[in-house]
């Protein structure tokens, strides 16, 4: 019997989804949903006017070659790292907690606090992408190890080391979905590479928010098209062949640091100063008094910050995780042969792709530009992105289901067949997306969404790294423990050996799979 | 098998590429330039233009590489100064403050002749029908407001001071029905004048150049106030300069940024030339600062 659900009723699919519903809608009525700018449409059409019209001599090709560089030494390093902590992983309690905090902290945050010691350098945006991806792909790895055959490791002679027994018998097991999932970090750290251009590092969302800000829509459409051209193709390029050649051409090709920042001193006065809470530094820590000074110094951060800031951040994931929900569900039939057709399907299939190839951040940045700074473009944001991974997840689902020669079609095989035979699976991928999507929230704060991540930029502004370093903590804690919430549902509907990874083995095929 | 062999050359490459980007850090080191940035305080594209001046003309006139390095916000700015990226910097009243507080040692050399006696206008959108007054504009009260860059010195710290002054005991997101920071002058002119926002607090001098330019509809959005002076913008450089470049390197640089009378550089930053000035003259800010929080 599992912890905790002999004590409650277990809970439904459907309880669930009503839940999480109803706790979405709720969130609506507290929600800052107001459009405050006056003119969105016409600067919309402006926009996809110079997405039709891309202009690519305008684009600076080195930012497409940063880009690249700091995503494969980034992923490289980070899975580099991945693995070998994936060895200790299951064993060592320690090994996963520090996986668990270094991924709870988005990639942003971390370019943020990196860069106080590094400056604006390569090794800020290599590490900014390493470290969490090492937390992830760690955990990601074990599993894979854990869901491997054990067959092979059975009939080892006794006495055989760990490594060697790690070697040899376990990882040519799961080589195959480990090299498939790396595959897939790439992608997603292409899309964080980019997106460290807006705080500074000089990839193409550096140019994108410049031509952005300035109305340069032909020069940024081309940056989206040119993205959208390197997501397409990494199949071609990210070969077994040519890895060697990538991770020694990033090297060669990261951008020298101009200027050096001093990272001795800096990295002393970082963490001996900077991130010490200010009541603490060089206060006598025996004394009762400095420890009133330091509660009277937290009261205000807990109370005016972190409160409202996680509200807003849990609020906001909450509506994007159902309109998530929602347009998964709306969208799914378009990549599925039996709604969409063999002609629709490949069009459906492409758009999802290029829905879910556009980095969320990048997409609420126009979307908040558009708007204003409320919820509303957040959310859009997320449900877009999401919704495209969980619908093109759900077409592969629907078109490996065995159906009877007689099943009804449309509507009727919608409703009645396709959707309740794959909902615990749905219900998996999107319990499992509730974490991103809540990091993801966070972060937009930075954009002026009242998230926790607004008070973060709040507190960098200020100079108050004690601030900012105690609030990218809270939100690492929020993070984990919906993520501990979202495990325990799956767990208790019995959904958790269920898929939940992009790049996570093809669902059983049935009679009409390709 | 060849699964694992693959990660291993994986690993492999991720050494190499550490061991690779190590010399590169260290030649750097051998000749240093003297790097510089500025807060990203309006259209980047005049920032590219008045920056490549200034590096191009103390290129020639203190016989060191010059480089310029684009941030993306003050406190990038900042933080590039703290840790030594940039030995040299264009910050505003409230991130020299910031930044000299950082780096003990510092020093601010020159600022615009304008830059003594700076103002902030506020701004407000026609639709709202305030008119121009001498005295603080209380109606603005309840409208939507949109201040500059949170760390900015025109666009944030002194006209928070002042409507603080004006609503005693009030915070802004008191005051007003909503507070946005639109991240730098251009675009609170711009968000003021679609009417995203109904009023707004805006360095003079870029409403000046951006008037200038054309980008200003004055039938769309109007200076409803005038502020009382303060100090402003500065070029702050930081003590081990001196270790870098050798003694007197401060002062060399004083005067060449004093010296400036290429009206090509002067234009795009809007003033008419550079003066000395020294860290005593931006006490007030301090003062303001700790008097609205936001310096400890």
């Amino acid at each position: 019997m599992r912890r905790g659900a002999a004590f409650l009723p277990r809970p439904g699919y459907a309880s669930v989804s009503r839940w999480l519903l109803a706790a979405a809608l709720a969130g609506l009525l507290v929600a800052d949903l107001q459009v405050t700018t006056l003119h969105p449409w016409s600067d919309l059409s402006r926009l996809l006017g110079g997405l039709t019209r891309p202009d690519l001599l305008a684009v600076d090709g080195r930012s497409v070659v940063y880009t690249v560089a700091f995503a494969v030494l980034g992923v490289g390093l980070g899975a580099g790292t991945g693995l070998l902590l994936a060895m200790p992983f299951a064993r060592s309690r320690a090994v996963r907690l520090a996986c668990a905090a270094v991924r709870a902290v988005h990639e942003l945050f971390w370019a943020l606090l990196l860069m106080q010691v590094f400056g604006l350098s390569a090794t800020t945006g290599v590490l900014a992408i390493a470290l969490p991806y090492a937390g992830i792909c760690a955990k990601v790895y074990a599993e894979l190890i854990e869901e491997a055959d054990l067959a092979a490791v059975r009939v080892l002679p006794a006495g055989t080391g760990t490594v060697s027994a790690f070697l040899y018998a376990r990882l040519p097991e799961v080589a195959g979905r480990m090299r498939d999932y790396t595959l897939y970090r790439l992608e997603c750290g292409l899309r964080s590479s980019l997106v460290l251009g807006f705080i500074g590092l000089p990839t193409m969302g550096f140019a994108f928010e410049s031509a952005f800000r300035q109305g340069r829509y032909a020069e940024a459409g081309a940056l989206l098209l040119i993205f959208y051209a390197l997501i397409g193709t990494r199949r071609l390029w990210v070969r077994a062949r040519t890895l060697l050649v990538l991770l020694v051409g990033a090297a060669l090709a990261l951008p020298p640091t101009v200027g050096s920042a001093a990272i001795g001193p800096s990295l002393a006065r970082f963490l001996g100063h900077d991130i010490v809470p200010a009541p603490l530094r060089g206060a006598p820590l025996a004394e009762p008094e400095t420890w009133a000074r330091l509660w009277s110094w937290l009261r205000p951060i807990l109370t005016e910050q972190i409160l409202p800031g996680t509200a807003q951040t849990l609020v906001l994931a909450q509506i994007a995780l159902a309109a998530t929900a929602l347009g998964a569900l709306v969208l799914f039939p378009l990549t599925a042969r039996r709604f969409a057709g063999p002609l629709g399907r490949p069009l459906g299939r492409a758009l999802l792709v290029v829905v879910r190839s556009t980095p969320e951040y990048m997409l609420a940045y126009v979307g908040l530009q558009l708007l204003g700074p409320s919820m509303l473009p957040a959310i859009l944001a997320l449900a877009l992105h999401n919704a495209g991974i969980v619908a093109y997840l759900m077409g592969r689902h629907a078109d490996a289901i065995p159906y009877r020669a007689d099943a009804p079609r449309g509507l009727d095989l919608y409703a009645y067949e396709t959707v309740p035979r794959l909902y615990g699976q749905f219900l998996a991928y999107l319990l499992y997306r509730w974490e991103l999507i809540l990091r993801e929230s966070a972060i937009f704060g930075i954009l002026g969404v009242t998230t926790l991540g607004f008070y973060v930029d709040a507190a960098i502004s200020e100079l108050r790294l004690d601030v900012a370093t105690l609030l990218i903590a809270a939100t690492a804690l929020v993070t984990v423990a919906v993520d501990a919430v979202s495990r325990a549902l799956r767990r208790s509907l019995r959904i958790d050996a269920l898929p939940t990874r992009l790049s996570g083995p093809q669902p059983i095929t049935g009679a009409e799979a390709p | 098998m060849l699964g694992s062999g693959r990660l291993g050359r994986l690993a492999l490459g991720c050494v190499a590429a550490l061991a690779a980007s190590a010399p590169a850090e260290a030649q750097d080191r051998a000749v240093p330039p003297l790097v510089f940035t500025g807060i990203p305080d309006q259209d980047e594209s005049r920032l590219v233009e008045r920056f490549g001046r200034v590096a191009a003309y103390l290129e020639a006139k203190l016989g060191v590489p010059v480089r310029y390095i684009p941030v993306k916000s003050y406190p990038a700015a900042v933080t590039a100064f703290t840790n030594g990226q940039v030995q040299l910097a264009w910050f505003g009243g409230f991130t020299g403050v910031q930044a000299r507080k950082a780096v003990p040692g510092s020093q601010a050399i020159a600022q615009g002749a304008e830059d003594a006696a700076f103002k902030t206008y506020i701004i407000a959108n026609a639709a709202t029908g305030l008119k121009r007054g001498a005295d603080f504009p209380k109606d603005i009260q309840d409208r939507t407001f949109t201040f500059g860059a949170r760390a900015s010195t025109s666009g944030r710290l002194m006209p928070e001071y002042f409507i603080r002054q004006a609503f005693p005991g009030k915070s802004p997101e008191q005051v007003f029905a909503r507070v946005g920071f639109s991240g730098d002058h251009t675009r609170t002119i711009q968000l003021v004048q679609s009417g995203a926002f109904a009023v707004g607090a805006v360095d003079y001098s870029v409403w000046d150049l951006d008037t200038k330019a054309g980008k200003v509809d004055p039938t769309a959005v109007t200076v409803i106030w005038e502020s009382p002076t303060f100090p402003d913008y500065q070029w702050t450089v930081r003590g081990d300069v001196e270790q870098t470049y050798g003694a007197g390197f401060t002062e060399k640089l004083r005067t060449a940024l004093t010296g400036v009378t290429d009206p090509a550089i002067l234009e795009p930053f809007g003033r008419s030339k550079f003066v000395p000035v020294s860290n005593a003259a931006y006490e007030p800010l301090v003062a303001v600062g700790r008097s609205t929080g936001l310096l400890d």
